[in-house]
């Protein structure tokens, strides 16, 4: 149930957690989760609700006895998603952003899979029973209540914002808290831009299908002048229609690479953000005690500077931790990157060289119709 | 083919002349035009280039005139070079405000003596190898201040057509030039059933911002919308085989100085009558009801109707893609700014320079959408809204017509109540109001025949100019296909380098 400290390790491989189906009953979603047994050739097949993966994230942020548990950059939990698509379109965005504008929820199963890969081959999370029990068991976890954990959500509470600029002790940390604002404040923005991209050449699609289909009821036989021109519409409509298919590739291609990176890299530079919030709220709670310490009447001293040991001790895991985390989250993040710039441009090389191909076949067609 | 296959009785002299006072009795301001050289004179090169030998006799050519013109003055008698071709050319309104007076539409004999006759045209058609003209119109340039100024275009000729003085001429004319042209081309010839290729519209917002001197992107936009929408109307004018020989036409486009084309503003005398003018027409559209036995008529202004109505709906659904194009392209840049500041701020270098990079192929790619948005508007949205406006000439066309027949109804109803006073004078004994009565009758037959011929001959050109205009639709929608085509590959293309150019930044990323 509760996710332990124990020495359990993940009795599937990491990299064989795959998010195979969806099945939409009303409003709920249900995801098949299937993986690979580590010690046998036997598959694992789940079936799992939103509900189950909050479930996890929070008894993963639950978990007792892990040294620097603060520390951890936690792997970001895509939000909910609301099934109901097209006339919620932009509630949906609000929420969802890229992961909204997939069609057949594509994107946001890969997105969850992506989690569950994140979070098993995590050199502490793996271990965590709870990430076990939601793979292999059979029965969800249900609508368990874990223990509420760290708090995870950074409030808009004026108070959380001052903290927020508490100045640091640490240079290292210091400058990551300023480039990690930094970033996060601009890949938001530049996720936000690409969805509307995104959403115009999708826009655009339409159009050109509205023009093709407009061009079809151009047709008419009644004698051969109109005969002629017919045909010239139909080819017009389907060179449009070709145009049309090209936006939705396009479209699609920025989406499922390019889109799905930028918003993965928003929500961890989020997570990182929250990570580094919560040590410096420690940092703060240690200021506060150092001073209490000092003031305190020397009947009280001792027991506060036991305290204040124990904070320290805290602070300084939970700095350590960080500090590994974030080496980590560097360079996988500029590997994640990487691999998105190269499938994007990649399959946007594809989808140009295609239509390249299929618009110079119509040009050749047409010259030769037309040449008299 | 025989030019002389089917002369109208117009041509023959006799008819000339009893037309002739009818003429004189209207105060007709005169606008003759003598066509042809007389053969003594071999510089004159104005000869119509054709395969066929002798030339119809010089004829007078009169256009129907209001006695009340309100702006006789602004006829303007221009001299040309030669002398032999002085045609004085009225910026008056369309004969359509003739009122009922019967006045015999002499204009068939315009249409014979520009044409010819009806098959040669054809051949030369079929020649399309000897329609060698080009024009391009070029060069804008802002004339004058503030309210006052206008733009000016150099409108240039390369052609190897003898009805042209030269080969190459370059004149320069301003938008009010235009719509002078095509006021006269349309008062002479759509009443016979020319379809004129319509001028590029006025646009008063437009205008005023280049005249204001706004020196941005929208008034630039706007000069070329106008420049290309000039050459167009140009191209396709003298594209029509008929109005290619007209002298307005040739003059236009050779002649250095032209008068000025006061009567085209809108809120010019000219103007306002033009506006009472439609008023009539529209008002005479549902009066006359005629009765038609051509089955092809009705069946083809059936089909220009959904015609009219289909292109209104891809002119919509093409302004739509033009406008999502531009969205796309505004969005296209807030991106590859974005994503430059991401590059900026990144620590790594080469995911840093990989950033900045895709920022940089994001604007390639944006002034590629920009291309291809510019392309949808000429080649489409334009050549759609051309096709539009050339409908409603089509469609005036066969409103003219209706009129030719409705006239030719009233000269029928004349001649009987002049027959009718004719047996009631019999009976009358009044022997010299007699003989005035059976003059009448005998005029009014006349005018019957008169107008039943003007009938048919309007019908028959209109046929010919609907097969030409037919034919010439699918020939225009054709090459703009094929450019359209061509463009969208070149796109294509210069994505493909772009991306090929991005691959390897992407991988160097350690």
């Amino acid at each position: 149930m509760e996710g332990s400290s124990a020495e359990s390790a993940l009795s599937v491989s990491a990299d064989s957690i795959r998010i195979t189906d969806l099945t939409q009953d009303g409003d709920v979603l249900t995801f098949a989760i299937t993986s690979q047994k580590l010690n046998s050739s036997a598959g694992v097949c789940v079936f799992r609700a939103y509900e189950d993966f909050e479930w996890l994230q929070q008894s993963l942020f639950s978990q007792e006895n892990v040294p620097g548990l603060q520390g951890i950059i936690f792997p970001p939990l895509p939000p909910k998603a609301l099934p109901l698509q097209s006339n919620m379109q932009t509630k949906a965005l609000k929420q969802l952003g890229f992961l909204a504008l997939g069609q057949d929820w594509q994107g946001y199963c890969k997105a969850l899979e992506f989690y569950l890969q994140q979070v098993a081959t995590h050199p502490t999370l793996f271990k965590c029973k709870a990430l076990d029990s939601f793979l292999i068991n059979s029965e969800s976890p249900g609508k368990q209540r874990g223990r509420k954990g760290i708090f995870n959500r950074l409030s808009q509470a004026v108070e959380e914002m001052r903290k927020e600029s508490h100045k640091d002790v640490d240079n290292f940390f210091q400058n990551e808290r300023n480039k990690n604002t930094n970033i996060a404040a601009l890949s938001k923005v530049a996720t936000e831009k690409l969805i509307d991209v995104v959403m115009t050449e999708q826009k655009l699609a339409l159009a050109c299908g509205h023009f093709s289909t407009s061009l079809h009821l151009c047709v008419n036989q009644d004698d051969a002048a109109a005969v002629a021109f017919s045909k010239v519409c139909l080819k017009l409509s389907d060179i449009i229609e070709a145009v049309k298919q090209n936006f939705e590739k396009v479209a699609s291609n920025n989406l499922t690479t390019l889109g799905l990176g930028l918003d993965l890299e928003s929500r961890y530079q989020e997570a990182e953000k929250e990570m580094l919030f919560r040590r410096t709220c420690k940092l703060i709670e240690l200021e506060t005690v150092k001073k209490s310490t000092e003031k305190a009447k020397a009947n009280k001293r001792e027991v506060m500077e036991e305290f204040q040991k124990a904070v320290e001790k805290e602070f300084s895991l939970i700095s350590s931790v960080a500090k590994e985390e974030i080496e980590r989250f560097h360079s996988s993040r500029v590997n994640v990157l990487k691999n998105v710039l190269i499938g994007w441009c990649e399959q946007q090389l594809n989808t140009a060289k295609e239509c390249a191909e299929l618009y110079s076949q119509h040009l050749e067609a047409c010259r030769n119709m037309y040449s008299e | 083919m025989a030019e002389d296959r089917e002369p109208p009785a117009l041509l023959d002299a006799s008819h000339a002349g009893s037309t002739d006072p009818e003429d004189g009795e209207d105060l007709f301001v005169s606008a003759v035009s003598k066509m042809e050289a007389s053969p003594t004179s071999p510089a004159e090169p104005i000869i119509i280039s054709s395969s066929n030998g002798p030339e119809p006799e010089p004829e007078e050519i009169f256009l129907d005139e209001d006695p009340d013109d309100l702006f006789a003055e602004a006829t303007e008698e221009v001299s040309l070079d030669s002398p032999e071709r002085q045609p004085i050319l009225s910026d008056g309104p369309s004969p359509a405000i003739t009122p009922v007076t019967p006045t015999v539409t002499l204009d068939p004999r315009v249409s014979e003596a520009f044409a010819r006759s009806p098959d040669q045209d054809e051949d030369e058609e079929e020649n399309r190898d000897a329609f060698d003209v080009q024009i391009s119109v070029s060069d804008p340039e802002k004339v004058g201040d503030g309210m006052n100024a206008y733009m000016v275009y150099k409108v240039s000729t390369k052609t190897s057509l003898s009805i042209f003085s030269r080969d190459q001429v370059s004149v320069k004319r301003r938008f009010s030039d235009f719509l002078g042209l095509h006021s006269k081309l349309a008062s002479k010839y759509m009443h016979i059933g020319y379809i004129v290729p319509p001028a590029p519209e006025k646009s008063i917002v437009g205008m005023t911002k280049v005249k204001v001197g706004k020196e941005d992107t929208s008034s630039a936009e706007f000069v070329e919308k106008r420049r290309s929408a000039l050459e167009r109307y140009l191209m396709r004018t003298v594209k029509h085989p008929v109005l290619l020989k007209d002298p307005d036409v040739l003059q236009f486009l050779e002649s250095s100085e032209l008068p000025r084309a006061v009567s085209t503003q809108a809120l010019s005398g000219a103007g306002i009558l033009r506006m009472v003018n439609k008023a009539a027409d529209a008002v005479n559209k549902m009066t006359i009801k005629m009765n038609e036995s051509d089955a092809w008529f009705e069946e083809k202004q059936q089909q220009f109707e959904n015609l009219d109505v289909q292109l209104r709906k891809l002119h919509a659904s093409v302004e739509s893609l033009v406008c999502h194009r531009k969205e796309l392209s505004v969005n296209t840049v807030s991106f590859a700014k974005s994503s430059a500041m991401l590059g900026n701020s990144e620590d790594h270098t080469a995911l840093s320079r990989a950033l900045s990079q895709l920022a940089e192929v994001e604007e390639k790619i944006d002034t590629l959408h920009q291309d291809q948005a510019c392309n949808d508007f000429f080649m489409f949205s334009e050549l759609l809204g051309d096709y539009v406006r050339l409908i409603t000439a089509v469609k005036g066309v066969f409103d003219q017509r209706m009129k030719t027949w409705g006239k030719w109804q009233e000269a029928e109803m004349m001649l009987q109540r002049k027959r009718e006073a004719e047996a009631k004078l019999q009976y009358a004994n009044k022997p010299d109001k007699l003989q005035q009565a059976k003059d009448e009758i005998k005029e009014w037959e006349g005018k019957v025949q008169q107008g039943e011929r003007d009938f048919e001959q309007i019908s028959k050109i209109i046929r010919r100019e609907v097969g030409r205009f037919e034919k010439d639709r699918v020939k225009d929608f054709k090459v703009v296909i094929v450019k359209y085509l061509e463009s969208l590959v070149h796109t294509q293309q210069q994505l493909i380098k772009y991306w090929e150019a991005f691959l390897p930044e992407a991988k160097a990323i350690a």
